[in-house]
Formats: structure tokens, C-alpha cells, sequence
């Protein structure tokens, strides 16, 4: 593949791409594990939600 | 299960843990296809040479950034008027993707200004409309971030995105309206595509891994915005229950 004179730039505009789209895909994943650890942290601790407890039979 | 049944919290996590695999499977997929076909099969134009292949992101950024703040304001009329559970989760959710997703048209297009027509950038109309929509980006985010009640920032946020959606119409026209450096619709006009089919096949199959792309993300960000809110309820029950 010859990118000619300006492959340069093409290159730089997909590596952006790329450094752009891995970010994204890098926050979603991470933020996931983060709610998670939380959510778990709280549930260790007792707490529960309103709506998961009226669900829980008496 | 019905569209509708989505709208509860609850739903929506097990639709999406459903879906995910799926979402990201077909854009893996789509991915594979579309750069095999902008990298490898489409020409080299007869006036820009190899940096026509900048156009297979730049498009699709650019439809994306568009495309987000759309579905924002959709969401935001049923946070304003239905006050429905998700919308709110799913503009928040599609802000930061719409921000990056045009922070990436604006670089893409400065890279393949430069060679083209000799300057990065250039205070025109279309380009200037786009810089606007991503500092309004960039102002959605921040609002939601200073506004801790998520139900109040949502409704400001809302009234945000609205007012921002009357720059839509001004960035999809603004090449017809003023004499701009930037060149005018050669995809979306009533005549057709002005793009030879060579071209434009691999630039319609970039546009659709893109929006599989973004898919996937908006699913996943509004999983986490869920969580988060659920995180956040839990904390407040829990800093009463200690409070006594």
C-alpha cells in the first residue's frame, strides 16, 4: 500500500482513530469494574437496594 | 419483549447483557470488512492521491458527532416531557462518546486540510459550527459532572442539548448558506451521491462499523450509568441508615 507524499497525515488521522476508539473502549470497560467493585463493596456490607429488599419473600 | 419494556432499569441490564456479545461481534466484524475495503480495495482519487483514505474516519466521525447530539435531544424531550427512567441515563451516556467522536472529525479533517487546502484549519463556516458543537459537548459534560442530583442535572442537561440542537441544521447547511473552504454534501443531497460507487461503498461500510461501534459504546455507558446511579442509592441508604 503506497500512501505517497502525505502518508504522514493519513497516518496520523487513523492513529488517532485508533487512540481515540481504544479511550473509549478503555472507559466504558474500566467505569464497568468500578460500579461493579462498588456495588459488591455495599452488597458485603448489607446494604440493599429499596426495590431489591420489597422483592426479598418476608 | 417489547421496545417499551426496555424503559425499565432492570431490563435494560439484563438486555443488555444479552446484547453485548452480539453488538460487539457484528462490529468487529464490520470493522474487518470496512478497512479491508478503504485500506485495501478503494482507489486512490484522481486529484487527492491516498488522502481521499482519510475520509473513511473523518465521514463517519462527523455523522457520529451529528448523529449523537440527535439521539441527546430525542432523549432529552423524554426526560423534559415523559420523564422517562432511561432517557436521562441515555443522554449522559452518549455525551462523552459524541464528544470524542467529534474531537476525531475535527483532528481527521485538520489532518487531511493541511495537504489539500494548505491550512489546518480555517474560520469557516462548517468548520467553526463543528468546533461550537464540541465545546457545547464539552459544556454537557461539565454540567453533568457540577450538578450532583442526577434527576436535576439531567433536566438542565436537557434544556442544554436542546438548545444545541439548533446547530444541526446550521453545520448540515452551512456549506449551502456561506462560501465555506469546506466542500459541499457529496453523499446526502437530493441528486444522489456525487462519489464515484468505487469510493463510496467503503465509505458506507466504515459509516455502518462506526455506528455499530457507537452502538455498542452508548449500550455499554448507559449499563455503567445505571450502576452508578444504584451505587449512588445504595451509599445514600447506607449514610442514613449510619446516621440512625
Amino acid at each position: 500500500m503506497n500512501l505517497g507524499p502525505h502518508a504522514a497525515f493519513i497516518l496520523a488521522a487513523y492513529a488517532a482513530a485508533v487512540v481515540v476508539i481504544a479511550g473509549l473502549i478503555g472507559w466504558v470497560t474500566l467505569d464497568l469494574r468500578a460500579q461493579r467493585r462498588q456495588l459488591g463493596d455495599l452488597e458485603a456490607d448489607g446494604v440493599t437496594r429499596r426495590s431489591a429488599a420489597l422483592k426479598e419473600p418476608a | 419483549m417489547a421496545l417499551i419494556d426496555l424503559a425499565n432499569p432492570t431490563r435494560f441490564l439484563n438486555f443488555a447483557e444479552r446484547a453485548m456479545p452480539w453488538l460487539i461481534a457484528a462490529t468487529v466484524f464490520a470493522f474487518a470488512i470496512g478497512l479491508a475495503q478503504a485500506l485495501f480495495v478503494a482507489p486512490d482519487d484522481y486529484q487527492q492521491g491516498a488522502t481521499v483514505k482519510i475520509m473513511f474516519i473523518h465521514v463517519p466521525s462527523a455523522w457520529l458527532g451529528m448523529f449523537c447530539w440527535g439521539l441527546m435531544s430525542v432523549a432529552s424531550l423524554g426526560t423534559l416531557v415523559w420523564r422517562h427512567p432511561l432517557a436521562d441515563v441515555a443522554a449522559k451516556a452518549a455525551a462523552p462518546i459524541g464528544a470524542a467522536f467529534t474531537f476525531l472529525c475535527l483532528f481527521t479533517g485538520s489532518m487531511w486540510g493541511r495537504p489539500m487546502w494548505g491550512t489546518y484549519w480555517e474560520w469557516d463556516a462548517r468548520l467553526t459550527s463543528v468546533l461550537v458543537m464540541f465545546i457545547m459537548y464539552l459544556g454537557l459534560i461539565a454540567l453533568w459532572r457540577t450538578v450532583e442530583d442526577p434527576s436535576r442535572a439531567g433536566r438542565a442537561a436537557a434544556v442544554l442539548t436542546l438548545v444545541g440542537a439548533i446547530n444541526l441544521p446550521i453545520i448540515k447547511f452551512s456549506v449551502d448558506w456561506w462560501n465555506t473552504l469546506h466542500q459541499p454534501a457529496s453523499v446526502f443531497r437530493l441528486g444522489g451521491p456525487t462519489i464515484d460507487k468505487s469510493i463510496l461503498v467503503p465509505l458506507f461500510a466504515m459509516t455502518i462499523a462506526f455506528t455499530l461501534l457507537f452502538v455498542s459504546l452508548h449500550v455499554a455507558a448507559m449499563r455503567n450509568e445505571i450502576l452508578r446511579r444504584r451505587v449512588r442509592s445504595m451509599l445514600m441508604l447506607q449514610a442514613r441508615a449510619q446516621g440512625g
